[in-house]
């Protein structure tokens, strides 16, 4: 695809605009940067992950009606949130390979004046990052030395499974497309024990006991590991290990005071990006040290 | 079998009563076969996602590899399954583990007879709403975005600051997803339409026109 066809609806969904909007101003810099045009388009509403549980009809026609407007867009979604990921792209598949179902679900759109003929594709930006920019080119225009920082990578469990709707685009068992993103920033992906484990964020209302035993796991793993900070792409899981990170502590009896960092933050000061223009102001967890470290600021902190 | 005997009452056989007692008592050890339901897996198999269910020879490869049964017990993907499976339907649709997937899909993936769990876990969850036992969690979200069209709302505070970020205004775009509720029927879930039903002028009285 050339430079010039890189234009793409961009689905924020109902949490990156409202709760992390560093990941959004960063996502914003970053498609910029690679010469991707996001193109926002008022009328989207929330994808239907949270109604899957109540009823997969209403879902699938809440994620059909996003994929209708792109649609009519003449254009693919890009998504930034695994959960949206994982819900549009899911009922993409199901739209795609089942015509009884495309013909409910219109059935429905068509009230709106809507109708979805199954032409839309949808990936997650560090997806379209991988594929569409590739890690040379990532590589090429790093600017500042992230100095092999051991980070945990956490992308979300949606972000390749399940693999079938994803194509197998990674493997789902052994992924390497998210540390291959990692690495090219010249930050070091860092293994650790729990890295499968998922943050809980799905059963947060229902249990907030479980869900924290699940997040604090997997941050006392990624303590453990020697990582200096997580590093995601999904504002759910960031919910889990950054927001709640506090009550989490105090939950458990642990401290972990780590920082939560979105990959288009760590790419974005790699390629040379300030703290604020990424929005480290938001960032509830501090990455001070790692910032003086790397030197993108001195004594007196931007965030 | 939704109450238990009072000690008071005479019984008609003791035997009877110890088996009730086991029965009743903390978990349900002993099953009984006239409590089961042999048409379940059928009604999980009419749901989207769950016509692979019979599909489970029970090796337990899920409950291997759960997060959640990792930290709670009482989710256990194949005791569900076959729980399931055996017609066990008011023990499972009334449950709160049915509500405790977190949906990672890590059992779905390795399932060597593709029963796609994570999907089939929201055929029973649908089911437990169609029977009256919904989580009130998702009344919540239901009325979240039934009257935002998001989860969250895009209001003036959280457009002041997306304004001071650059970043374009957010709308709030709750007619279509009211829209489609009404036409899928989970309106009727709704705390509004629960509201309009017990309200007084409901049309009960006169000219109650059915619609």
């Amino acid at each position: 695809m050339s430079d010039a066809k890189r234009k793409y609806a961009l689905y924020l969904g109902c949490t990156v605009p409202v709760r992390a909007q560093n990941y959004e101003l960063s996502a914003r810099v970053i498609a910029k940067h690679f010469g991707i045009e996001f193109v926002d388009i008022p009328s989207f509403t929330c994808c239907g992950f949270p109604i899957k549980s109540v009823d997969q009809r209403s879902s699938l026609v809440m994620a059909a009606r996003n994929l209708a407007l792109a649609e009519s867009e003449g254009l693919d979604m890009v998504t930034l949130c695994t959960a949206c990921t994982g819900t549009q792209v899911e009922a993409n598949h199901q739209l795609k390979h089942d015509a009884k179902k495309l013909a409910e679900v219109n059935a429905i759109l068509k009230k709106e004046d809507l109708e979805y003929k199954g032409t839309v594709n949808v990936r997650h930006f560090a997806r379209v990052l991988y594929e569409d920019i590739g890690i040379e080119r990532i590589k090429q225009d790093i600017k500042v030395d992230l100095q092999s920082l051991p980070v945990a990578g956490h992308p979300g469990c949606h972000f390749t499974k399940p693999s079938e709707a994803f194509e197998n685009f990674d493997d789902p068992e052994n992924p390497h497309v998210y540390d291959d993103l990692i690495n090219a920033t010249g930050a070091r992906s860092n293994p650790y024990s729990e890295r499968e484990l998922c943050c809980g964020g799905a059963i947060l209302g229902i249990r907030v006991d479980v869900a924290y035993a699940m997040a604090g796991k997997k941050l006392q793993s990624v303590k453990d590991s020697g990582s200096e900070a997580m590093i995601l792409i999904c504002p759910f899981c960031n919910v889990m290990y950054e927001q709640n990170q506090k009550k989490i502590e105090k939950e458990l009896e642990q401290e972990f005071a780590m920082p939560c960092i979105y990959y288009t933050q760590l790419l974005g000061l790699a390629l040379g990006y300030t703290p604020d223009e990424l929005g480290f102001k938001i960032n509830r967890v501090k990455p001070i040290k790692i910032l003086e470290r790397i030197g993108v600021i001195s004594e007196k902190p931007a965030c | 079998m939704e109450d238990m005997k009072k000690p008071d009452q005479p019984n008609e056989g003791t035997d009877q009563q110890s088996v009730d007692e086991v029965t009743k008592s903390e978990e349900p050890k002993v099953i009984r076969f006239e409590d089961l339901d042999p048409n379940f897996k059928y009604e999980i198999q009419a749901e989207p996602s769950g016509e692979f269910i019979t599909r489970c020879y029970a090796c337990g490869t899920c409950t291997a590899s759960c997060p959640v049964r990792s930290i709670e017990e009482t989710f256990n993907p194949r005791r569900i399954i076959h729980m399931a499976l055996l017609g066990m339907k008011k023990e499972v649709l009334s449950s709160e583990f049915v509500w405790l997937c977190s949906t990672c899909y890590a059992c779905y993936e390795r399932c060597p007879q593709d029963v796609r769990i994570t999907e089939m876990m929201n055929a029973l969850k649908n089911l437990a709403v169609k029977n009256g036992y919904i989580h009130p969690a998702f009344t919540a979200q239901i009325d979240l975005i039934q009257g935002h069209g998001r989860l969250y709302e895009a209001d003036s505070f959280v457009n002041k600051k997306r304004a001071k970020a650059e970043l374009p205004k957010l709308t709030e775009l709750p007619d279509p997803i009211k829209a489609i509720f009404k036409a899928t029927g989970l309106y009727e879930y709704s705390t509004e339409a629960k509201e309009s039903r017990e309200s007084p002028q409901s049309g009960d009285t006169e000219g109650g026109s059915n619609e």
